[in-house]
């Protein structure tokens, strides 16, 4: 409840706070259906309302990845760009940046405006299905190679990241920045009806693994004594996993922090059983990441700060200090 | 009957573990495996229990082959307790007992954990977080998640438990045992339990089964098992036997021959205590 308070009152701010000021006036006036001034009108609905949206699904969908994999991994330090969802969108978004003008022309025309987000998309539900291939074995998934797995891909995406960086022009530096500090600065209705269907396929889909999540953190020969089909579990974790992180990669950038922190507040404070830390985490996800979105707005308005920049910011010295409080506690 | 395996091999990484091993357990049966470590005991376990491929030989469950059975078909008649299982998650006692359970209401669930968490004397626990608790607390725990799964079930239980009694205190391990036994007498419960600890399995146990190197040595009552001669030969242990007026045999191990040259220490506290 106090999550769910947090969020309709962070939501308000934000749609109320950024370069142009409104007042909640001007919402309650706008959903009142009177409200006059277009300008005003225009920054609510066409600006502030989607970006809203869109950081709160992001979010949300971070967060719970997050949960999924720590559950998954049973390793509360895993965070959804440890399978390479990351690494392997920002690298595709980075080729398509520094390429484009070269050998990936072709796809700049045929894809246009879509051309990047379409990219950090395949890029890292790519990268996910590349890690998980190799961790199958005989008809299993090792948990513990595709970690490694994992690992090995995030270097190697991390080193052609580094590669094409180097030979990036100013102009197409200051466009990767974009991809590796994050930014819902360009959220628009484009952005949200693109990442929208596979955001919320991945948060509808998180409740069905609550269960055999639960089950896992006994470990994974229990999973399968308790009834559940371990393989199955698995597989789906990772795909709603992997989708729902390279659908928010897609539109937002980078965006660290949100997957880790969120999971581990919600268990400290709600206990660890998936089916209160899963919907928990979405709503408090959501939350957290359109406040530092606002922030991020508000602090060197009327510029931006990147919202990635914004998440680490706030996100690090936070997470030192829950560790401080319980390892005195 | 409800176990039965034929002819079962089980081969790890090209190792054959299980050789052609044959056993049968029917319901209210208290069956309980020993074997020197590295016997093939929880190999045997995990194989039965669908953890490990089977290469060769079958086992069929209530008459059918086990593969023909359905993951969640077989969690409502079969509880597993696996060696070791490790919570590093904050999940309190009574949570990870609840895990047990299917999805159901939730004074249904609680009348079942209350009942076990009783049995299990873990009731005082309950709000504790179980990755703070001592090895033998969180085995009680285990257990009463694996009993939670099976406990209401209308159709034959088996239970397979590995060491489910390794880390208990001697109090808890004759309650655990007796509790074991109660449940195979008065539901049916077929039980098969690894355990290390010839007299409780002694006191305990319908039938005995002796594994070693994949093959089962000597089976049938303790008092046919539990003999001078099969322990030396399968453990290298030297042990007087006393035949007990209630019916089972008691193993007091004897000074080994090697062992026996050992001087002792004479500066000891311990010595000065007795």
């Amino acid at each position: 409840m106090v999550i769910l308070a947090a969020a309709l009152a962070v939501s308000m701010i934000s749609v109320t706070h950024g370069a142009y000021p409104l007042s909640g006036k001007n919402v309650l006036q706008l959903i009142g259906g009177d409200l006059h001034d277009d300008v005003a009108r225009m920054v609510i609905l066409d600006v502030r309302l989607p970006r809203l949206i869109l950081g709160f699904m992001v979010g949300a969908v971070l967060a719970v990845s997050g949960a999924i994999l720590q559950g998954l991994f049973r390793n509360p330090l895993a965070d959804p760009g440890l399978i390479g969802v990351s690494a392997g969108a920002s690298l595709a978004a980075i080729a398509v940046i520094v390429l484009g003008g070269t050998w990936l022309g072709g796809w700049l025309d045929l894809a246009g405006v879509w051309a990047l987000p379409i990219a950090a998309f395949v890029g890292g539900s790519g990268t996910v299905f590349l890690a998980w291939k190799i961790a199958r074995r005989a008809g299993q998934t090792s948990v513990a190679t595709l970690l490694l797995a994992g690992i090995a891909i995030n270097a190697v995406a991390g080193a052609g990241t580094g590669l094409l960086t180097f030979y990036a022009s100013d102009q197409e530096l200051r466009s990767l920045t974009f991809w590796t500090m994050g930014s819902l600065g360009h959220a628009a209705w484009d952005d949200v009806a693109m990442a929208a269907p596979w955001l919320i396929l991945a948060l509808l889909a998180a409740p069905f693994l609550a269960r055999p999540l639960d089950a896992f953190l006994l470990g994974e020969q229990v999973v399968g004594h308790l009834g559940y089909n371990t393989d199955w579990t698995k597989r789906a974790a990772i795909l709603v996993a992997g989708l729902g992180v390279g659908a928010a990669v897609a539109v937002s950038g980078l965006i660290g922090f949100v997957g880790l922190v969120v999971p581990h507040l919600v268990r400290q404070l709600l206990g660890a059983s998936h089916r209160i830390v899963l919907p928990a985490s979405a709503l408090a996800g959501g939350t957290l990441l359109v406040g530092a979105d606002c922030l991020a707005r508000v602090v060197v308005a009327p510029a931006e700060l990147p919202i990635g920049l914004m998440m680490a910011l706030i996100g690090g010295p936070f997470f030192l200090l829950i560790l401080l409080r319980t390892r005195m506690g | 009957m409800l176990l039965k395996v034929d002819e079962l091999t089980i081969c790890l990484s090209g190792k054959t573990i299980i050789s052609r091993l044959n056993l049968q357990l029917h319901e209210g049966e208290m069956l309980v495996v020993l074997g020197p470590n590295g016997a093939g005991k929880s190999t045997l376990l995990k194989g039965l229990a669908g953890e490990h491929k089977t290469d060769s030989g079958s086992v069929f469950f209530s008459g059918q082959p086990l593969q023909s059975w359905s993951n969640r078909q077989l969690a409502r008649q079969r509880g597993v307790m696996p060696q070791r299982v490790e919570v590093n998650f904050p999940l309190t006692v009574e949570e990870v007992v609840r895990l047990g359970r299917p999805p159901e209401s939730l004074s249904k669930s609680t009348v079942i954990l209350e009942e076990l968490m009783d049995l299990l004397d873990i009731v005082h626990l309950r709000h504790r977080l179980a990755s703070r608790l001592s090895g033998g607390e969180q085995q009680r725990v285990q257990l009463a998640r694996v009993l939670a799964q099976v406990w209401d079930s209308t159709e034959p239980v088996l239970l397979l438990l590995d060491e489910c009694t390794s880390a208990l205190d001697p109090a808890h391990q004759q309650q655990v045992f007796s509790l074991l036994r109660r449940l195979a007498r008065q539901r049916g419960f077929a039980v098969m339990a690894v355990a290390h600890d010839l007299n409780l399995a002694a006191r305990f146990a319908d039938r005995l089964m002796l594994l070693d190197q994949g093959t089962c040595f000597r089976e049938g009552v303790p008092g046919n098992v539990l003999t001078p001669g099969v322990l030396a030969e399968v453990y290298g242990l030297s042990a007087r036997i006393l035949q007990l007026d209630e019916g089972y045999p008691l193993v007091i191990p004897t000074d080994m021959p090697s062992a026996a040259s050992y001087v002792q220490p004479s500066k000891s506290s311990c010595l000065q205590a007795s």
